[in-house]
């Protein structure tokens, strides 16, 4: 009774092997059936993400949010969902049709294949990965390519130098997210995400708040929102890569955009707040479900709060921050902590120590960056000009004079 | 072990057959009247004027290829850090000198001046 879903999934296997199908045949019905449910899942959040990132989006902003359709707008989503199933696509004239039209399933489907990987309770996984993290990275990418193809298969300048925005934007930021990853393979001494759920103890997020700052922000970065919006700026390229779409593919880039956010929420909670941990959460596995998924909207939360506060920045301002701040940092903290680590281990230090040490030394490289930050930030390189008066006033000589 | 990848397998079938039934629905659901001023590329309301396929700034591909050096690096640090217990002292080192050199490269570059957005 405390693990509802492997009973169903017992009383499934039960019932097909019941039917006289082979053990192989029956894992492989068992897989798919899976698989369509997590993705299922995935897919429904998406409707009530809309729905909870509009409302939150107006209390920040200090108006109401959606309220018409249904108690508190809840139906808004549905609402949205009716009218564009019924609208029109156009295809841009001279637009390679195969790519335009393979971009936006691409821009969903490679999020949902991070949902593989994800353990969701102690008993709840997708399948245990011993590559999980490289999965994630090497999955992730795909959403990369969809972005490339729909700008460059779009026959749209807008699209194209939004194309070429993300180009420059996804694979800078793809390194600082890279390294931040590495702090919790090196505490788990796995890339698998079960062995690194069941190593947090404490959780990542203490042993390495930097590492969890770092990947957050740089998460910020690869699902391209605002401040980091560059690819898709409605003030300068107007809609950027998904320009020339309608109707639901242009839906589907944005329900994979709201999907992304979610994921990164996820992987959040999954590498560094402790997955499914949490008081009973071996006992009864439902319970771990429920802590997963609050912990995944504390990320969720985080990233919709960042957008909805900090404006847009620009894009060298953006390049800057990634080449000359986050990947510098993200190399120091490696650095530290895998030679920490290996004194820590070679001392035979208790968990608490080698835990304290660790946060220590995040506290320390924090303090430290700021403190260089404080020293060598530059003015902005910008001309100073002489004030010119807006209106000259007449010439003394002439105008003191009354007429006559 | 192959358990897994089936399931993976099973999943790369699935994930695009999702959204790929969204995007087909509208082909039942959706009005289709599309002309000759419907399909044009939309420019700032005015007709499209030149060629697509503008020239772009030789900084994107910099960037490019500053990235790839980096990706390439950091993916031979996974074995690294995933067998970190049971590595030698020497291999450690090695490993952070490694880190170093990356730094060392990073710095170049900014020295360079390839960092620029000008």
């Amino acid at each position: 009774m405390s693990d509802p879903i492997n009973l169903i999934a017992n009383w499934l296997q039960g019932l097909l092997l019941g039917l006289g199908l082979s053990v192989g045949l029956t894992k492989i019905i068992l897989s798919f059936v899976g698989a369509v449910v997590v993705a299922t899942i995935g897919m429904l959040t998406v409707i009530f993400l809309i729905w909870l990132e509009r409302k939150i989006a107006g209390r920040i902003q200090d108006r109401l949010g959606p309220n018409r359709a249904g108690p508190y707008g809840l139906l808004q989503p549905f609402a949205d969902v009716i009218k564009i199933l019924t609208k029109e696509y156009t295809t841009p004239d001279g637009a390679d049709v195969v790519v335009y039209n393979i971009a936006p399933i691409m821009a969903v489907a490679s999020v949902l294949l991070i949902w593989a990987v994800i353990p969701f309770a102690s008993t709840v996984v997708g399948t245990n990965l011993n590559v999980g993290v490289l999965y994630i990275m090497a999955v992730g990418a795909f959403g990369l390519l969809s972005i490339l193809m729909a700008g460059l298969s779009s026959n749209n300048k807008f699209a194209l130098l939004g194309a070429f925005r993300s180009v420059a934007q996804l694979i800078s930021y793809e390194i600082p997210m890279v390294v931040s990853l590495l702090m919790p393979v090196i505490f788990a001494r796995s890339m698998g995400l079960v062995d690194i759920v069941e190593a947090q103890m404490p959780w990542f997020i203490i042993l390495s708040p930097l590492a969890a700052l770092i990947f957050i922000i740089a998460s910020m970065a690869e699902v391209n929102r605002a401040p980091f919006d560059l690819m898709e700026a409605e003030s300068e390229i107007v809609a950027g890569f998904h320009i020339e779409y309608s109707g639901m593919k242009f839906g589907m880039f944005y329900v994979g955009e709201f999907l992304h956010v979610f994921t990164v929420g996820a992987l959040v909670a999954t590498l560094f707040l402790g997955g499914w941990r949490g008081p009973w959460a071996e006992q009864y596995p439902i319970l771990g479900l429920i802590y997963f998924y609050i912990k995944t909207f504390v990320g969720y939360f985080i990233v919709a709060w960042v957008r909805l506060t900090v404006p847009r920045i620009r894009i060298d301002q953006m390049l800057d921050f990634n080449w000359k701040f986050l990947t510098p940092l993200s190399l120091v903290l490696l650095i530290i902590t895998a030679v920490l680590d290996r004194v820590l281990v070679l001392v035979n230090s208790e968990r608490w120590v080698y835990s304290l040490v660790m946060f220590l030394a995040n506290i320390l490289i924090i303090w430290a960056t700021v403190e260089v930050l404080k020293k060598t930030t530059s003015k902005p390189k910008r001309k100073e000009f002489p004030m010119r008066p807006v209106a000259m006033a007449p010439e003394t000589s002439t105008s003191t004079e009354p007429s006559s | 072990m192959d358990n897994n990848w089936l399931y993976i397998g099973l999943f790369f079938l699935v994930a695009p057959l999702i959204p790929a039934l969204a995007i087909l629905a509208p082909l039942f659901l959706a009005p289709k009247k599309p002309n000759k001023i419907k399909s044009q590329i939309y420019e700032c309301g005015i007709e499209t004027y030149g060629e697509t396929w503008i020239q772009f700034k030789v900084q994107y591909y910099i960037f490019a290829l500053i990235f790839l050096v980096f990706d390439i690096e950091t993916v031979f640090l996974y074995p690294w850090a995933v067998a970190y217990n049971s590595l030698p002292l020497f291999a450690v080192f090695e490993g952070v000198l490694f880190i170093i050199i990356l730094l060392a490269g990073l710095v170049y570059v900014w020295r360079k001046g390839d960092l620029e957005w000008v």
